[in-house]
């Protein structure tokens, strides 16, 4: 007789776990759904990357695009500037770093960076000929007055770090895709 | 109401709680130790399938408008990007739509399980008179709901309803143009649809709060429609009708889900996929099929009464299909709740129900030759159910005998005392 | 006594309602045929196992793009749509090499104009809608986004009733396909009026002249027939897919969501019977 009674509760309880435990998964999948509608879509995921030509950047030109929301500044470096960021030495720098990190072998007068300020996220001026370019002939953020040199790199003022750079891949000679 | 909990906090936190905020103590009453009549069959379960679809809504619908913009010149496309281009929105967005003739469904099993067995009656009139303010807060979100995807049908569904308001003398235009915000629908009128239709819910969740509270002052009506007599006719809530009630949501589901993942667009119409256009009215504009029985008795006034215009009888007739819900408690006077045990009265009731489905098929049809005649039947036995029928039939009919409790009914009258004893 | 009678007289009333309401109905339904009835097709993506076939989802985008883009927009299609799962799938440098073909109308660029890529929507042959209506004297040609949607067939009862039961919703394929093959001569005692064109499934005239024909675009490959009714059989399940890109996912999904559904309902209904084993109700 106990015996019995035991495995008929056993069984039930079973059941009863063995409901909730399913019961629980389809909650979990559908809580999914509404916790992952709130990811960028899809037609945000498709300007996660985007290709650009730099066939038609002068020399010592600048231009601006925008990727992911952000501006982007291209420069395409003349000798002189290339000549000018390669001689600083590093102890003058916050944020040490060669310009030949800073571009990609073999494509130095090319430097992409992504045009924010990293004090509190303004976005410097040097893009325009006309603008103020700060003391190291680079970018100045006038909120905070952070300069930066020729290679993006922060000379003076409150910026902690150089201007950040975007993943970039030269898929030919002029083509790039940033992201 | 009080004394039912079981609830005995044990340790010092929990005591210390329970005194200064009673929680635990009143969901234990009314959550799983309520006593509820142990004979409620299926019909009572779509209490908590409503109450499940509401919340479906409430959730799908706050992300719904994560997305959605209500701008007449972008709401198509951003409804349309919401199923192109957000993560599972397709499913999100079919959910929401499907879900709102899911809640019609359910909600028309609840009323007509009402009506049948008298659950109106002394003392649930209040609870029966939330109930349909519940229902006529579902039809002005439903209605309005429908409007933000600013297809065809949304802008002239938009346009047809509040011309309905047109139609009170004297103050009608005013109002017309106060309820549109401009001299015909456009995008305020879209924008404050919006709003409204984001705020009504949240009315509608505290209405069913307060329909549950006056559920648990008298407690369930039960199929025998004879009152609780002693705790050998109840169950507490939990977990036998708990788990009842989760059964049938579980059922309901699939049909749910049938809809929504395999026809997601059967339930609406082909129209509304054409973007909004003021200039151009579709050929023939129905409203949602649970719109339709109202729509019917809308349409079927085409004629003038005296210095009412067939506008405005129209409008008075489809208020007032509304309206006699509410004066139902007394215009059904007879003392047995359950049609169960009113022969008379069963078959007008059950004639009521078929009058509605074919008022629901009417209400889709072209009005012109035979469909207008059958709208005009429909309508005036609709009303002649509830003012003439109902008070009649309780004056002269003899019901059967009724059994002496619930426990009686269930289980045979020697048993029953048995028990008792 | 009383109680019989009144059953038997509601049950000779309820007889003669639904008599009435169905022979009335049947008469309507005869007296209301305008055009040809819609000859229902066999589509891959019909019914709950129905997936788009994505030779034909290509075909039928070959057509659109030499052929309806020309003059219709699809405005909701972004190039990248193209190459996305349970569509034509395109491999995803035929989509970018397709984008680059064409131009995007951008009014912030110095130069107005630049070369489309994958995210780019498909640009409209027209700029504005007055563009697109002098352009085909006087009447818009719908954007196709939705389109295949936004038509349907009508049916009659009780055969629209079972739709619920085999989720029908190619009604707005069935339609094109119908409108496509079905142009042809007026009747003697209409007269069309100048630039439209007489179509027997419509029984009216439209302004869109026969798009179509036998023979109009070639097909890459063998096997496939290079007629009428197989470009109106393409190209309406192209529209489909463009409309509902997500058929194909929605379904298998809803699969797995019915199969997961019948077991807790199974595992519920054993719940609910074990707890209720020693209760009579």
């Amino acid at each position: 007789m106990a015996s019995e009674a035991a495995t008929e509760t056993t069984r039930r309880d079973f059941l009863y776990v063995a409901t909730g435990a399913v019961g629980a998964v389809g909650v979990g999948a559908a809580v999914w759904p509404l916790i992952d509608q709130m990811n960028p879509d899809a037609s945000v995921r498709a300007l996660a990357s985007i290709e650009f030509d730099l066939a038609p950047v002068g020399v010592g030109e600048s231009f601006t695009i925008t990727w992911r929301g952000q501006p982007i500044f291209v420069r395409h470096r003349t000798e002189a500037e290339i000549a000018e960021a390669r001689a600083v030495p590093m102890e003058d720098l916050k944020d040490p770093e060669t310009d030949l990190e800073r571009v990609v072998e073999g494509k130095e007068q090319w430097l992409i960076m992504i045009g924010i300020c990293t004090h509190l996220g303004c976005v410097p001026l040097g893009q325009k000929p006309s603008d103020a370019k700060g003391e190291y002939n680079g970018w100045f953020c006038p909120c905070h007055g952070s300069h930066y040199d020729i290679a993006g790199r922060i000379r003076k003022g409150p910026a902690p770090k150089n201007l950040v750079l975007p993943p970039i891949t030269f898929l030919s000679d002029t083509i790039v895709k940033v992201g | 109401m009080s004394g039912n909990s079981s609830y005995n906090p044990t340790g010092a936190v929990e005591k210390w709680f329970d005194e200064r905020l009673p929680i635990i103590r009143f969901s234990k009453e009314h959550l799983m130790d309520f006593p509820t009549p142990k004979n409620i069959n299926y019909w009572w379960t779509f209490g908590a399938v409503l109450a499940f679809i509401l919340v479906v809504q409430i959730i799908t619908g706050i992300v719904l408008a994560m997305h959605y913009v209500p701008n007449s010149e972008l709401a198509f496309d951003s409804v349309e990007a919401i199923r192109r281009d957000v993560n599972y929105g397709r499913i999100i967005q079919a959910t929401h739509a499907v879900g709102a003739s899911m809640f019609f469904a359910a909600v028309y099993i609840h009323i007509f399980r009402g009506l049948y067995y008298g659950s109106y009656k002394a003392p649930r009139e209040i609870l029966w008179i939330l109930g349909v303010l519940i229902f006529v807060l579902m039809m002005a979100t439903a209605f309005m709901g429908y409007v933000l995807p600013w297809g065809q049908m949304s802008f002239w569904a938009a346009t047809v309803i509040t011309n309905i308001f047109a139609a009170i003398p004297i103050i009608g235009d005013p109002i017309l143009a106060l309820l549109r915000g401009g001299f015909a629908v456009d995008n305020a009128t879209l924008n404050r649809f919006f709003s409204l239709h984001y705020l009504l819910p949240f009315i509608l969740a505290a209405v069913v709060g307060l329909h549950i509270w006056a559920l648990h002052v008298p407690g369930n009506n039960n199929p025998v429609g004879v009152e609780v007599k002693s705790s050998h006719d109840t169950l507490p809530f939990h977990p036998y009708f708990t788990m009842k009630d989760l059964f049938v949501i579980v059922v309901f589901l699939i049909p749910f889900s049938w809809f929504v993942f395999f026809a997601p667009d059967i339930l609406g119409h082909p129209d509304n996929y054409i973007p909004a256009d003021p200039l151009l009215t579709p050929p023939h504009i129905v409203p949602e099929w649970y719109f339709l029985p109202f729509y019917a008795i809308l349409r079927a006034i085409d004629f003038d009464m005296l210095f009412i215009s067939s506008k405005l009888g129209g409008v008075i007739f489809f208020g007032g299909s509304i309206i006699v819900l509410f004066f139902v408690p007394w215009l059904d006077g007879s003392k047995v709740r359950s049609g169960n045990f009113r022969p008379l009265f069963r078959p007008f009731y059950w004639l009521f129900v078929l009058n509605f489905l074919m008022l629901t098929y009417l209400g889709a049809q072209v009005a012109e030759g035979i469909y207008v005649l059958l709208s005009k039947v429909g309508t005036a036995y609709y009303f002649a159910y509830f003012l003439i029928i109902l008070p009649i039939v309780s004056r002269i009919e003899t019901p059967a005998p009724l059994p002496a409790s619930i426990s009686e009914s269930v289980l045979g009258k020697a048993e029953a005392s048995g028990e008792k004893g | 006594m009383v109680m019989n009678k009144s059953r038997n007289v509601f049950k000779s009333l309820v007889l003669a309602a639904v008599m009435g309401l169905t022979g009335g109905l049947t008469g309507l339904a005869q007296a209301k045929v305008v055009g040809l009835e819609a000859e229902l097709q066999k589509w891959s993506f019909a019914g709950v196992f129905g997936t788009y076939d994505v030779n034909q989802l290509q075909r039928g985008f070959q057509i659109f793009q030499q052929s309806c883009a020309s003059c219709h927009s699809a405005n909701l299609m972004s190039f990248r749509n193209l190459s996305e799962e349970g569509g034509p799938q395109f491999s995803e440098d035929q989509v970018k090499a397709l984008a680059a073909e064409y131009t995007i109308y951008d009014p912030e660029l110095e130069d107005g104009e630049r070369q489309a890529v994958p995210a780019d929507r498909w640009p409209a042959p027209f700029q504005t809608e007055l563009d697109a209506r002098a352009a085909n004297s006087g009447a818009l040609p719908p954007d196709f986004s939705v389109l295949a949607k936004a038509r349907g067939i009508s049916q009659k009862f009780p055969y629209w009733a079972f739709n619920y039961f085999t989720g029908y919703q190619e009604g707005g394929p069935d339609y094109i396909y119908n409108l496509l093959v079905n142009y042809g001569e007026p009747p003697a005692d209409v007269e069309l009026p100048d630039g439209q064109a007489w179509n027997n499934y419509l029984g009216r005239g439209l302004a869109m002249a026969p798009p179509l024909g036998d023979g109009f675009i070639s097909y890459d490959g063998e096997g496939v027939p290079e007629t009428l009714e197989q470009y109106a059989a393409d190209v309406a399940a192209f529209m489909m897919w463009m409309a509902e890109p997500h058929l194909v996912s929605r379904k298998e999904m809803g699969f797995r969501v019915l199969t997961f559904l019948f077991l807790l309902a199974g595992m519920m209904y054993l719940v609910k019977r074990k707890i209720w084993a020693n209760v009579k109700h």
